[in-house]
């Protein structure tokens, strides 16, 4: 398994950790505002980005000599899409309890991360994903 | 791949970019208020995701791996399959018609439902012991 893909899951293993220890805390209602939170980290987190992983090592090749495509954008694709969730995970119930400028624009500028990570993944695997 | 994963996979990609864009302008609308009607396209954000990419890429990837016959159609019925992504798809965006008229997220599910019964139909006798043809 590539590293690229290892670090897609394991990462994505420890979002899983991470959202369902916070089901706990919004259970015991000693969190406020993490609800969003906790269903990215298990859909983004966790499901798009174990999906992320498992297809740049499975789907067809892209050709012989870049079996999956351009490795660094998929590099690319992993620190925007972690990225973009971290600065969510902090700033969007820092701004559903005490917004400020500066929790806004973090939420501005992780919503174009998040975006991108997935724009990157789909331009980089859109022509894999075709009959053998 | 066979081409009607093809299609399920680059129609989940779609609904993936598409998803994902309402997601960050609503997001971007939490942070920075610039125009609060974006919410309007919530409902669009769950359904694209949730059923448009994940539940669509897992019907793409199920129909291109799970067990194929060795007599007959490999792929089993396969005309079923296609006419459930096509009422998944039309299921899918007319939900998103319910932004103007309401009436078609009911609709839209109803597709999604046929979509759902047509894909279990299609690839039941697929999912079978090793050695059965
Ligand atoms: C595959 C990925 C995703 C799925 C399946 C998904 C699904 C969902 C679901 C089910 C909700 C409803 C939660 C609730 O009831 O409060 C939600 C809310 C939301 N999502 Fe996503 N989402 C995904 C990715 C994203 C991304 C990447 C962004 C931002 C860039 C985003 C932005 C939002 C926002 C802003 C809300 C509203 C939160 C609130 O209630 O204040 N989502 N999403």
């Amino acid at each position: 398994m590539p590293l690229l893909t290892r670090t897609f899951i394991k990462t994505a293993m420890i979002c899983f950790t991470l959202a369902l220890m916070l089901g706990i805390l919004l259970a015991a209602r000693v969190t406020n505002g993490f609800f969003p939170v906790y269903i990215h980290l298990l859909v983004f987190g966790w499901l798009t980005q174990l999906i992320f992983g498992v297809a740049l090592w499975m789907f067809p090749k892209y050709s012989n000599e870049k079996p999956r495509g351009y490795e660094t954008l998929g590099w690319w694709s992993y620190t925007l899409l972690n990225s973009g969730l971290l600065l969510r995970a902090i700033a969007e119930p820092i701004q559903s309890t005490q917004p400020n400028p500066l929790s806004g624009w973090t939420l501005v500028i992780s919503a174009i991360l998040q975006f991108l990570a997935g724009l990157l993944f789909v331009f980089n695997t859109w022509q894999r994903v075709r009959e053998k | 791949m066979p081409r009607l994963s093809v299609w399920f996979v680059r129609a989940s990609f779609i609904h993936l970019l598409l998803g994902l864009f309402f997601g960050a302008l609503i997001l971007a609308q939490k942070g920075i208020s610039f125009y609060p009607p974006i919410w309007n396209l919530f409902p669009l954000h769950v359904e694209f995701l949730l059923t448009g990419w994940l539940i669509q890429l897992a019907m793409g990837v199920a129909f291109w791996i799970i067990p194929r016959f060795s007599n007959g159609s490999p792929h089993g019925p396969v005309g079923l399959v296609w006419f459930s992504f096509a009422f998944l798809n039309a299921g899918i965006l007319t939900t998103a018609l319910q932004l103007w008229f309401p009436h078609a997220l009911i609709i839209g599910r109803i597709a999604e439902v046929c979509a759902a019964i047509l894909f279990v139909i299609g690839s039941w006798r697929r999912v079978k012991p090793q050695g059965v043809l």
